[in-house]
């Protein structure tokens, strides 16, 4: 696949990422690069091959429905960049 | 040219589980912010989800109560998007794999059943709880990872007041199956409501218009009133609608569309890495099986089936499941099984209501919140069921007039008495004896010569007062019926 396919300007968007013009050219060449990977992957037949959720071979892994002490208020805001009356703070969100 | 409505529903409802969907914080409502939480619901890095088995089972026993198919093979995905009240930046939920699929609601609408298929009802986890003030927003994560049924219905519905019956019958099912307390006050219940119109009869749909995060019936109901009217009035005018998101105004009574973001949402959903898919057994499938109750519709049928009762009867026992119980304890036995189900609804119902009323109350005035107060249950009754069935036996036999039966209700809810024995106590065995009746007939009419003329004038209701005064003095003894016969003899006589 041509790098031309992959939009890093729009996939950086998503991910919240700020890239200059350099940092562009040069993520979009390595995402080139891992397409181009995936492409080749792709040249194998995996016809009547199940496709799976997960490589590791095991699934049902549950805990009982029983509750424990959370963390001490302190101790979860403390990395909180803003806190206001034991809130997260954040910039005001308006739809 | 008519139109008609298409309406879809996804309704949010919180799992009832002692813990959260990832972790062992507390699934509870109303603790101070911030104090239910923990690296895991924060979306701290390196730490590691784990499934609360108990929100896998409420979710297939969902899939069971709305008639699902549930398939042997389920898993989560994470949906990915950038919001303050979502820490790890992505929610996880069942994006292709669904844990139940293609079930269906039955429920009353305008006197007949209707149908409301269910696409699918999928586990995924709340997010936290934004409150907005002048200059900033505020976050508290009690609620980020609280496990959440989404439950996706079939564009079935074509009224708003079908949208409104829909979410009822849904909420009924899902408090008596045990699956969640749909406490509206508690937001335990969210829905997005998609709606579309199109010409009568044709089948192509509508662009849609989806009205986000609806905290109410009623509301939704309103909404999807003023939206339907909306939409027509712009077709109808030979305008374009477009598929886009609006909010509903509760106070102004109207939607409004939503800035739309340049970008179309894209999620990059992909399958959770951190978590193993769910295979559920046979045996595992059996034990939540077990706890399917039956449904509220299939029980209100059955009531008005087994024991011949209306269907208002039905409703209430239908609604009231511990009522019913009760009810069923007796009915069996009851010769009459209205006259039971007359007593259960209106005297003991109301008795414990009132009574409840007035303990809550008195426990309110010492201080107690009412999570911490005691109230009387049907459980904790003084009497015993089969002692109402004989109350309602001596009613029927006419052995006690129905005011008597009143006294007797009252002191056996009070002390727990057999009937017969404060029958027999309180002298209230009913006099038939047109004798001893006729003497207070006499008395009453002597005592009363204004409503006597009244009725020998021909005003026919003096005759209620008068054999209300003979009851009265009879202390509720007398036949009703024999002391109304002995009046008007008299008073035409």
């Amino acid at each position: 696949m041509a790098t031309g396919d992959f939009d890093v300007h729009y996939v950086a968007h998503l991910a919240r990422l700020k890239l200059c013009p350099e940092e562009e050219r040069q993520i979009s060449d390595q995402m080139g690069d891992i397409l181009g990977y995936i492409e080749k992957l792709k040249e194998v037949d995996v016809s009547g091959v199940e496709p799976t959720a997960h490589p590791f071979p095991l699934v049902n892994v549950t805990r009982p429905d029983v509750s424990r002490p959370s963390l001490p208020h302190e101790d979860a805001l403390r990395n909180a960049p803003q806190k206001a009356g034991g809130l997260f703070t954040v910039p005001k969100i308006v739809e | 040219m008519e139109y008609e409505a298409v309406i879809g529903l996804e309704t949010h409802v919180q799992l009832k589980t002692k813990s959260k969907m990832w972790c062992g914080c507390a699934n509870s409502f109303g603790s101070e912010p911030n104090t239910n939480v923990c690296p895991v619901c924060l979306g701290m890095p390196g730490v590691l989800p784990v499934a609360n088995a108990e929100a896998l089972r409420l979710t297939v026993l969902t899939g069971y109560l709305l008639n699902c198919e549930i398939p042997r093979f389920a898993k989560f995905d994470r949906k990915n998007y950038f919001y303050p009240d979502s820490a790890k930046n992505y929610q996880l939920t069942q994006y292709d794999k669904p844990s139940t699929a293609n079930g269906h609601v039955d429920f009353e609408f305008q006197g007949g059943t209707s149908r409301v298929r269910i696409t699918r009802a999928h586990l995924e986890e709340d997010v936290g709880k934004s409150t907005h003030f002048e200059r900033n927003s505020g976050v508290d994560f009690n609620r980020a990872g609280v496990p959440l049924l989404e439950i996706v219905s079939e564009p079935d519905i074509t009224s708003a007041d079908m949208a409104y019956e829909y979410l009822n019958a849904l909420k009924e099912i899902l408090q008596q199956g045990g699956v969640s307390d749909c406490d509206m006050e508690k937001g335990m219940v969210r829905c997005d409501v998609n709606i579309s119109v199109r010409p009568k009869g044709t089948k192509e749909l509508g662009a849609k218009i989806e009205i986000k995060n609806m905290n109410s019936f009623s509301g939704v109901r309103r909404a999807a009133e003023y939206e339907i009217a909306r939409q027509i009035g712009v077709v109808s005018k030979g305008g374009k609608l477009i598929q886009s998101t609006r909010r509903w105004d509760d106070v102004a009574g109207i939607t409004e569309e939503m800035r739309t973001k340049e970008d179309a949402h894209d999620y990059r959903y992909f399958p959770e890495p951190d978590l193993m898919p769910f295979e559920p057994t046979d045996e595992w499938l059996a034990e939540v099986k077990s706890r399917v109750v039956e449904l509220p519709s299939a029980r209100k049928a059955r009531f008005m089936t087994d024991y011949q009762l209306p269907a208002g009867d039905a409703e209430v026992f239908k609604a009231n499941v511990e009522l019913g119980n009760y009810f069923e304890q007796i009915a069996k036995q009851a010769k009459n099984p209205k006259a039971a189900a007359n007593w259960v609804i209106n005297n003991l119902q109301a008795k414990l209501a009132e009574t409840n009323e007035q303990s809550a109350q008195e426990q309110a005035a010492m201080g107690l919140e009412p999570a911490d107060m005691t109230l009387l249950t049907l459980d904790s009754l003084k009497f015993k069921p089969e002692q109402l069935l004989e109350l309602v036996g001596l009613v029927e036999a006419k052995a006690i007039s129905s005011s008597a039966a009143q006294q007797v209700f009252a002191e056996m809810f009070e002390t727990g008495k057999a009937p017969a024995a404060i029958v027999q106590e309180k002298g209230l065995a009913q006099v038939s004896d047109t004798g001893a009746i006729e003497k207070i007939c006499d008395e009453v009419i002597a005592a009363n010569p204004g409503p006597a003329a009244d009725f020998k004038a021909g005003k026919v209701a003096a005759l209620n007062f008068l054999k209300g005064q003979v009851m009265k003095q009879s202390k509720g003894k007398a036949n009703p019926g024999v002391a109304g016969e002995i009046l008007e003899r008299k008073l035409k006589g």
